[in-house]
């Protein structure tokens, strides 16, 4: 639904945005990660066509975004980054307003706007002026109007800020559900999410992608991965330090496996040293990695070099 | 078509939700009333015409238009509002079109509310009401010259004050291009020619012809001409910006 080709966007001699392709097929949900000012929302403002780029080619539904687009605006919804919306308009007033543009008219719209209100759990603050929403039911607002024309494809730039812990969760579910049907791209810098919502994640620093993969993928290049944490009455670093490199946490021991691919053994070695030696084991798991800690690694040195 | 309607409703919801609007709306006719009547010798000119009226409406607008239009793009482009507009389906010269009409709107309504000043006339004298009708065509189409061009210079900055100003000032060269004392002082170092041709694109020059009840094509054509490079101006700006 989406392709982006080797895109580019330059501010002066800045280059925010450099060289970026992906695509992004219906039933996907693409995780954007990055650090401030990485080009998140710049690369988000070219594929809605509120940018043009500088160079590259974004098409969105076989549409060229600069060429037509209308019609790749009429398949996109889009919730930008500040989450405004016309402040001396009424929630209901505005959802209307945004489902006329969308061409909705009638009984149709009425539905529409209905099925958002629910959706965004808008019901409370229906006649409230926007102007005076906590920013929370604003952002919702905004949610609710990329959403009222049920597109095929959804853009959000951080759709769960300044949302409650409640609000956040549902916002996830509402992504990951709405992801089987449609092409979702996504920014946030909420590391959970990627988890909780996302089948792909591209992180992405100084404007380049910088990894591109699944949630899974991604954690698998953390150290973490595939360490061992025990805790066990008896246990020594000595005899652990057979095993792989050992790091001593708070009341137990890490293991690092040697070897990444064969991680899956660490364990099961692990298992026969606790009973060799008849240790009490307290607690003991496999760590699958952090994606915190991957994204710390990638795109520290970069911010730090800055 | 549609597209639009929806714009200008909201637009035009949006004046008439703040009292700005309103207060707009009884400065606007205090204005005129005090010009017309106090200022512009109304009694004592013993005709029934409303020449004192349409004769100060150059200057009038000169600081109401502008306070109208200013908002237009500048307070889209401050809360954020612009991204979120030209991401729908809504092509950039619909909204140029949608956010000019509706202000348009809007001071023709203003213009609208004058009528008093109709009655007064006609109850107290004879008054060619023709001509009234022509003044009031040129009134409205000067108003759009100015509001065009406060379309422009809203787009330009996100700073309404600004936008004002900016506005002011070209309208002032509008007027003063044909103001009568800058003309007569132009006569003094250029040729008659080149006066002519400078006062040629003062809206003073063309808006005199409807106030004599002349309905001239060439002066429709004239602020048609300003409202139609303006607007078209407001997209270049537009899309400059966009671009970054
Ligand atoms: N209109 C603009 N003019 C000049 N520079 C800009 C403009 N918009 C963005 N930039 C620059 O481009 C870079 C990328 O900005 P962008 O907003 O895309 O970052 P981001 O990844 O969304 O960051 P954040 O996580 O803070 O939202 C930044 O350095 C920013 O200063
Ligand atoms: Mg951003």
């Amino acid at each position: 639904m989406i392709q982006i080709e080797n895109l580019v966007k330059s501010f002066g001699a800045k280059r925010a945005v450099d060289g970026v392709s992906f695509a992004v097929e219906r039933g996907e949900v693409l995780g954007f990660l990055g650090p401030n000012g990485a080009g998140k929302s710049t690369t988000m403002r070219m594929i809605t066509g509120f940018m043009p780029p500088t160079s590259g080619r974004v098409k969105v539904g076989g549409y060229d975004v600069m060429e037509s687009p209308l019609e790749a605006k009429r398949l996109i919804g889009y919730l930008p980054e500040n989450a405004a919306a016309y402040p001396d308009m009424s929630v209901r007033g505005f959802l209307n307003f945004a489902a006329e543009l969308r061409g909705l008219e009638g009984s149709a719209r009425k539905k529409a706007v209905n099925h958002v209100i629910e959706l965004c759990f808008l019901d409370s603050v229906l006649h409230q002026s926007i102007e005076t929403l906590s920013k929370g039911y604003k952002h919702r607002t905004c949610l609710a109007q990329a959403l009222i024309h049920d597109p095929d494809v959804l853009i959000m730039d951080e759709p769960t800020d300044g949302l409650d812990p409640n609000q956040k969760h549902e916002v996830r579910n509402l992504i990951r559900e709405l992801g089987h049907n449609k092409a979702i791209v996504f920014s946030t810098h909420i590391l959970e999410e990627v988890d909780a919502a996302c089948t792909r994640a591209i992180i992405i620093d100084r404007g380049r992608i910088v990894v591109n993969g699944t949630p899974e993928q991604l954690r698998g290049m953390s150290e973490l991965c595939g360490a061992v944490t025990l805790a066990a009455r008896g246990a020594t670093e000595e005899r652990l330090s057979t095993l792989g490199r050992v790091e001593k946490l708070n009341g137990g021991f890490r293991i690092y496996p040697r070897d990444k691919a064969k991680a899956a053994q660490l364990a099961q070695e692990v298992v026969e040293l606790v009973n060799h030696y008849g240790w009490k084991v307290e607690g003991m798991y496999s760590e699958r990695g952090e994606l915190d800690e991957v994204f710390r690694r990638i795109t520290l040195p970069d911010t730090a070099r800055r | 078509m549609r597209v639009i309607r929806t714009l200008v409703k909201r637009e035009l919801a949006s004046y008439f939700s703040s009292p700005i609007a309103y207060v707009f709306l009884v400065i606007f006719l205090l204005m005129t009333g005090f010009f017309t009547f106090t200022a512009g010798n109304f009694f004592e000119r013993g005709e029934a015409s409303l020449a004192s009226f349409f004769g100060w409406h150059p200057w009038l607008y000169l600081v109401l238009v502008p306070a109208v239009g200013m908002r237009l793009w500048a307070e889209e482009r401050r809360s954020g509002t612009l991204e979120l507009l030209l991401t729908m389906p809504v092509a950039t010269w619909q909204a140029i079109i949608a956010k000019f009409l509706a202000s348009w709107i809007f001071l023709a309504v203003a213009l609208a509310l004058t009528f008093p000043a109709v009655l007064t006339v006609n109850v107290l004298g004879d008054p060619d009401n023709g001509v009234i009708v022509a003044g009031y065509l040129g009134s409205f189409f000067l108003a759009g010259a100015y509001l065009a061009i406060t379309c422009m210079t809203s787009a330009m900055t996100r700073n309404q004050v600004v936008a004002f100003i900016v506005s002011v000032v070209l309208c002032l060269f509008l007027i003063l291009a044909g103001f009568n004392p800058v003309t007569d002082l132009l006569t003094r170092w250029a040729s008659p020619a080149v006066v002519d041709t400078v006062a040629a694109f003062s809206v003073v020059t063309h808006y005199d012809g409807f106030q004599r009840g002349v309905i001239d094509l060439r002066d429709l054509v004239f602020f048609l001409s300003i409202i139609g490079f303006a607007l078209f101006a407001t997209g270049v700006v537009i899309r400059s910006h966009r671009a970054g």
